[in-house]
């Protein structure tokens, strides 16, 4: 089920823009990895193109590798469709489908896999998502009404639910609690601790004590400048990096003391 | 009350709450003059539109009236006012329904296309060619459709009249007509005039899908087909019946280019597409007899007239129906 992913001389474009430079990581399976740094260092332009999402953007595309499980998911004749199939994501802002029902939405993406999904397994498979997700219990007597009913933190379970619904080996998450409040945030959190018994998790944050609560290795990036490209200064276990990190730049960054 | 429904239906703020925070801040400072001038404006305005649409109907009516009285020789034949108007109304709904019939699945593809598929340098071009449609007067459209479509369409209808495959549906019934100067062929006509505004509203609501939910789509591992049928046409289901609807408004008000493909005056009822008897339309039958009527007839036009403002009129509220049915699904 979870894999594990390595990346090797990564370079990422936007167009002839070099967002991110020379990445070398290697992501361990069942476990959570966060990624921090200043905003801009691209973080989130790393995690987007683990599962080739960032090649929505006219123009973007990577050099380099990335292996999942030793499998490369730039290989010509990989399809981004199926890479996203096994690396599922979760963004920023909750973004579950306005016009369909809960349960519609936490089943959305195994009826693109299987058109002719039987009820009893898709009530199966939408138990179990919600149950992953801790939702179950204040969804289950409303899961034929609209998911834009449900609360912001309840909206981002549901995502969750959802990317876990087609059984991903990798869950990434693009900030996933910047856009709740303290108790939804603390959910989640709960959340990805339980998870990280089935899944690769790779989190990006700007919460620091975010990432010491949950992770159990980090990533620090950072840029030279503006316009410059975004490099991995280190990448530790969690406890190293946040007591005593190997690089001075990680150092000023975690204390506050930054630049 | 007007610009609070427009402002609300577009934000999702139930309705009541913008007074309520109007009053509430409007209490606490003078209002400045600029924002009472445009007020004042904004009221004017559309006041000014009531005005003229109920000047319309009164007009109408009342010069309408007098139709009931019209004799046999005013209604060229027909037994009675209400038939003659209703041959007319028919052929009219009958184009209109053809040309959305063609036009729509034509008009998402395109808008589709330019949203979605084409590489953007590819796409604004195919959006402008499209919107140059809209800026062709209607009667090189009725002239084009005349001489040059209808030649081409009727090896077609020849076809559709003799095979076996299609002449046993009453509409390819035959016997096909000589000149291809028929119904289908205006309604094609009418389809191409009324794509750019279905085409340019589509693609407007198409493009303004949210990127988030478009993502989140793609990163469930849909392909693009699949993500436009989970995000984007949900997201433009309403606008695309107000865009079909606009366009049904537009093709059944086409007066000039329904006539010159036509030249048949006076109602039919037919489903027989493709022969040379045809129904005609309310707005081509009243341009092409407006010119010699006087008396009665000229009121029998006039009557006719204001059966087309009662259709279209019904049409657009039947689409602000469905709008409302949907906002409210959806908020709900």
């Amino acid at each position: 089920m979870s894999k594990s992913i390595d990346i090797c001389d990564l370079d990422v474009y936007y167009g002839d823009f070099l967002a991110v430079e020379g990445i070398n990581m290697t992501i361990p399976a069942r476990s959570v990895t966060a990624f921090i740094g200043p905003s801009g260092c691209g973080k989130s332009t790393l995690l987007r193109s683990l599962n080739r999402m960032h090649e929505v953007i006219p123009g973007a595309r990577v050099e380099g590798k990335v292996l999942l499980d030793g499998q490369s998911i730039y290989d010509p004749e990989v399809d981004p469709v199926q890479v996203r199939r096994m690396v599922g994501m979760v963004f920023q802002r909750p973004n579950p489908f306005p016009t369909m029902s809960i349960y519609e939405n936490v089943l959305a993406g195994s009826r693109l896999n299987n058109k002719k999904l039987k009820k009893a397994a898709a009530d199966h498979i939408a138990e179990k998502a919600l149950k992953g997700a801790n939702l179950w219990d204040e969804v289950h007597d409303r899961l034929n009404k609209p998911a834009s009913g449900l609360s912001g933190g309840q909206q981002q379970r549901l995502c969750i639910a959802r990317a876990i619904a087609v059984e991903p080996d990798v869950l990434l998450m693009d900030e996933p609690c910047s856009a709740l409040d303290p108790i939804s945030t603390s959910a989640i959190e709960d959340l990805i601790h339980e998870l990280k018994a089935e899944y690769t998790i790779v989190i990006v944050t700007h919460n620091m004590q975010q990432a010491a609560r949950v992770s159990q290795d980090t990533a620090f990036f950072n840029i030279a400048g503006a316009g410059k490209p975004g490099h991995l200064i280190e990448m530790n276990p969690t406890t190293k990096v946040f007591s005593t990190p190997d690089e001075p730049a990680t150092e000023a960054y975690i204390s506050g003391r930054f630049g | 009350m007007l610009n609070e429904s427009i402002t609300t239906r577009a934000s999702g703020i139930p309705p009541g709450a913008l007074a309520k925070l109007a009053g509430e801040t409007g209490g606490n400072r003078r209002q400045p003059v600029g924002d009472s001038v445009f007020a004042g404006f904004a009221k004017a305005a559309a006041f000014t539109i009531l005005i003229a649409l109920a000047g319309v109907a009164i007009f109408l009516t009342v010069k309408g009236m007098p139709a009931f009285s019209a004799t046999e020789s005013d209604l060229d034949g027909q037994s009675s006012l209400l038939i003659y108007v209703a041959k007319l109304a028919y052929g009219t709904t009958l184009a209109a329904l053809l040309a959305l019939l063609i036009a729509t699945p034509l008009a998402l593809a395109v808008a589709l296309a330019v949203s979605h598929y084409a590489p953007g340098r590819l796409a604004s071009p195919i959006g402008y060619a499209i919107d140059l449609l809209a800026a062709i007067p209607s009667v090189i459209f009725g002239l084009w459709g005349a001489f040059t479509l209808g030649k081409y369409l009727t090896p077609l209808y020849e076809w559709l009249a003799a095979s076996s495959l299609t002449n046993w549906l009453p509409l390819f019934h035959g016997p096909a007509s000589g000149s291809g100067r028929t119904i289908l062929t205006a309604a094609v006509v009418l389809a191409i005039m009324i794509l750019p505004i279905i085409t340019a509203i589509s693609r407007e609501i198409f493009s303004q899908t949210p990127r988030l939910h478009q993502e989140a789509a793609l990163a469930l591992g849909a392909t693009r087909w699949e993500m436009v049928r989970l995000v984007v046409f949900p997201h433009a289901r309403s606008g695309i019946v107000s865009a079909a609807m606009l366009g049904l408004g537009r093709a059944m008000g086409e007066t000039m280019a329904v006539a010159m493909v036509l030249s048949t005056q006076g109602g039919l009822f037919s489903l027989n597409l493709i022969s040379a008897d045809n129904p005609s339309t309310i707005a081509a039958n009243i341009a092409l007899r407006f010119p010699e009527a006087f008396g009665t007839k000229v009121n029998v036009l006039i009557f006719s007239g204001l059966a087309l403002f009662a259709i279209s009129f019904a049409v657009n509220f039947l689409a602000r129906l469905i709008l409302t049915r949907a906002g409210e699904r959806r908020a709900s």
